[in-house]
């Protein structure tokens, strides 16, 4: 059976600055005009300063294989899927694909305001590549998927964001290509809706097809895809099973994974209540760093910006493993009693965990902020930050001596008697 | 789920298919064609209060300004026909080939979402606002029968003829609008020169005045401007004048497919750059 996707020397040039984008007509008139004299003078078509979003990239992917695709901004994961899904040509090299390919760029493509419910659902469809016979027949399981049974005659411009994603993605996860391109859809929407599309993610993997997930959930990645491919400045870095790729990755300090910001608030996670404004993960020594000795304290802070007042908010932490699983959540229990209801303005949380806790491997944090009765979630950041915990096997942990693989979610430095009964 | 049909190979190269490849590509994707331009004739009249009246209106107005002005004042002969009659009839096929020149050229940079985020052949859009603009046109036909019918004014044979000066006039349409198109995803100057444009291009067709006007060896010269060769053919076809308008219409066609044939061949050309400059 020959491979699903086969990338050789895949190369794109994207030309630099705004200047040749939106280049005038009468520049372009002027330049016409007075080439064929320049080119007397033996000058060379002129080559705009540019840049190589891709570089070089070549893999193969087998039939039925689901990859993850990881890498920091700019990295050229886009571009990739771009070339993939044949929005733009590449510049150099070639891809062959066998089959149907599928690609999810954004949610909500091809929707329209205007139109309602019911109508998107056969838009979209048709332009994400369905047959108008294939939706009619996925209709029901498609508005099911969705749960907007009511809202189906409503104009979609009436819609609140949520809806409008649950509706979108419905659509979306019920394209059924021999290869599906994913680019950070999931990036999107409450954690439950969230838990939904990944949950399908995996059906489509399961049901045998060729799945290219680009993502920066690194707890979604290891679990979904067995193989990762990490771009770095246009070029494949690293190629191999999931845990590997995504540790080296988080490790080599190549992610900014230690640290995000939102300098905009108005682009910002979050409601007219508050928004989320950075989450830092720093070592014993106050610095931001993404790897940690086990037997050090890491410290996590979370920034927000309190928009109104009158709200008791609480900031939380979710720690999740690198294979995704919650492994707990900590907030400040000591304010339950307090109430304390913080005045508009910026305001920094910060919570350690002690040292010769972790265990050693990928933590990813999850940070939200919550009004307690009745519940409100004003911002929850799945994937805000991610860290490597490093046990360096000096004898003094938990580990002891042993050097072979210790498994656990924690790894308690705890004490220990043994006497001597007779 | 049965097993895939034998999957198909798609080769991804910097250079992009051949032609006919595309042009059958385009085939297949009819189905997306169709829903596009139900689309856009769905948003058109959405939260309007005339709603589809407007399809009438548009044209009706323009009548009444043109028969007042250039009938009534000025006085401008219309080839032994009630004016009103004659206006409306160049109105007709100049509407839809002002709409569908319109829309179409700015089908792309209004789609800039699905040009960015999904693959599919371009043209599929510059057509789906084409075949959009039919639907006015059908509207404002039926209001052309009661003007005949009050005129007492009955086609001839003639009539059998309008499918093919629809044609030819899509065909103008297409070609002035993939070419402005494909440009106005390059060069925005195309959306400030586009107004500019169809008003000039209204007065050089025989629209408010017959081609009659222009002396008769002279007048093929008229059909350079694949538009005039529509008016006249429509007006030929629908109001049994003796005499179909022959030369113009020759020349108006041949213009009309080599300008059909030089947008393709240009738009696709520069089609798989669209997502990159837009």
């Amino acid at each position: 059976m020959p491979a699903a996707v086969r990338a050789f020397d895949v190369a794109k040039r994207y030309p630099l600055g705004a200047a040749v984008t939106y280049r005038t007509l009468r520049e372009a008139l002027r330049d016409a005009v007075t080439w064929p004299a320049r080119r007397l003078r033996g000058e060379r078509a002129p080559g705009p300063t540019s840049i190589w979003a891709l570089d070089g990239v070549s893999f193969e992917i087998q039939t039925g294989e689901v990859v993850g695709i990881i890498g920091r901004n700019g990295a050229g994961k886009s571009t990739l899927l771009k070339i993939l899904s044949r929005i733009t040509a590449p510049t150099r090299g070639g891809i062959d694909l066998h089959g149907r390919v599928g690609a999810l760029l954004e949610v909500g493509t091809g929707f329209h305001p205007e139109l309602t419910g019911r109508e998107n659902v056969f838009l979209a469809g048709a332009v994400l590549g369905m047959k108008r016979t294939e939706i009619r027949a996925r209709f029901d399981e498609i508005v099911a998927f969705s749960e907007m049974e009511r809202f189906l005659d409503t104009q979609v411009k009436h819609y609140s964001s949520g809806m409008f994603m649950r509706l979108a993605f419905a659509v979306a996860a019920h394209l059924e290509p021999e290869i599906l391109l994913v680019d950070e859809v999931l990036a999107v929407g409450d954690a439950s809706f969230q838990r939904k599309c990944l949950a399908k993610m995996e059906d489509v993997g399961q049901a045998g097809r060729t799945v290219l997930f680009v993502s920066h959930n690194m707890p979604a990645v290891t679990r979904l895809c067995p193989r990762t491919i990490l771009l770095d400045g246009g070029r494949v870095l690293k190629d191999g099973p999931s845990h590997e790729v995504v540790s080296a990755y988080l490790s080599s300090g190549l992610g900014t994974m230690a640290a995000r910001e939102w300098p905009d608030p108005a682009r910002a996670p979050g409601n007219e209540i508050a928004r989320l404004l950075a989450v830092r993960v720093r070592d014993h020594q106050a610095q931001v760093s993404a790897a940690h000795d086990i037997r050090r304290p890491v410290t996590i802070e979370i920034e927000y910006l309190v928009r109104a007042a009158g709200h008791r908010l609480v900031p939380n932490l979710h720690v999740f493993t690198g294979e995704g699983s919650h492994a707990f959540v900590t907030s400040d229990a000591a304010d339950f009693g307090h109430r304390r209801v913080p005045e508009p303005g910026r305001w920094r949380a910060a919570v350690t965990i002690p040292g010769n806790f972790l265990s050693e491997g990928t933590y990813v944090i999850g940070a939200a902020l919550s009004t307690m009765d009745p519940v409100a979630v004003h911002f929850w950041e799945r994937d805000a930050v991610a860290f490597q915990v490093i046990d360096s096997a000096e004898g003094d942990t938990a580990r002891g001596d042993y050097g072979g693989p210790m498994p656990g979610v924690v790894r308690p430095l705890l004490p220990w008697s043994n006497e001597r009964l007779g | 789920m049965s097993a895939p049909p034998a999957a198909p190979l798609v080769r991804i190269r910097p250079e992009s298919a051949g032609f006919v490849a595309r042009l059958s590509e385009l085939l297949e994707q009819r189905e997306l064609l169709l829903f596009l331009a139900w689309r856009d004739v769905q948003v058109r009249y959405r939260q309007t209060a005339l709603g589809v009246a407007w399809a009438v209106l548009q044209p009706l107005l323009s009548m009444l300004a043109f028969s007042v002005f250039f009938g009534g004042l000025a006085r401008i002969p219309s080839d032994g026909l009630p004016y009103p009659l004659f206006a409306y009839c160049g109105l007709l096929p100049w509407q839809l080939f002002a709409f569908a020149l319109t829309s179409s050229a700015a089908s792309l940079t209004a789609n800039e979402r699905l040009v960015t985020k999904v693959y599919f052949p371009r043209l599929v859009l510059p057509l789906a606002s084409v075949l959009a603009g039919l639907v006015d046109c059908a509207i404002a036909f039926v209001l052309l029968l009661p003007i005949m019918a009050f005129y007492g004014v009955r086609p001839g044979p003639a009539l059998l003829a309008l499918p093919l000066l629809l044609l030819l006039a899509l065909v103008s349409a297409v070609a002035v609008g993939l070419g402005l198109g494909a440009l106005n995803v390059r060069y925005r100057d195309v959306r400030h020169a586009l107004p500019f444009l169809t008003q000039l291009w209204l007065f050089v067709t025989p629209i408010a005045y017959p081609a009659s006007l222009v002396p008769e060896r002279w007048r093929p010269l008229l059909g350079l401007n694949p538009m005039a060769g529509v008016v006249e053919g429509f007006r030929w076809a629908l109001l049994g004048l003796p005499q179909p308008p022959g030369a113009l219409l020759a020349v108006s066609a041949v213009v009309a497919v080599l300008g059909l044939l030089l947008a393709l061949l240009y738009f696709l050309r520069v089609e798989r750059g669209f997502a990159d400059v837009i």
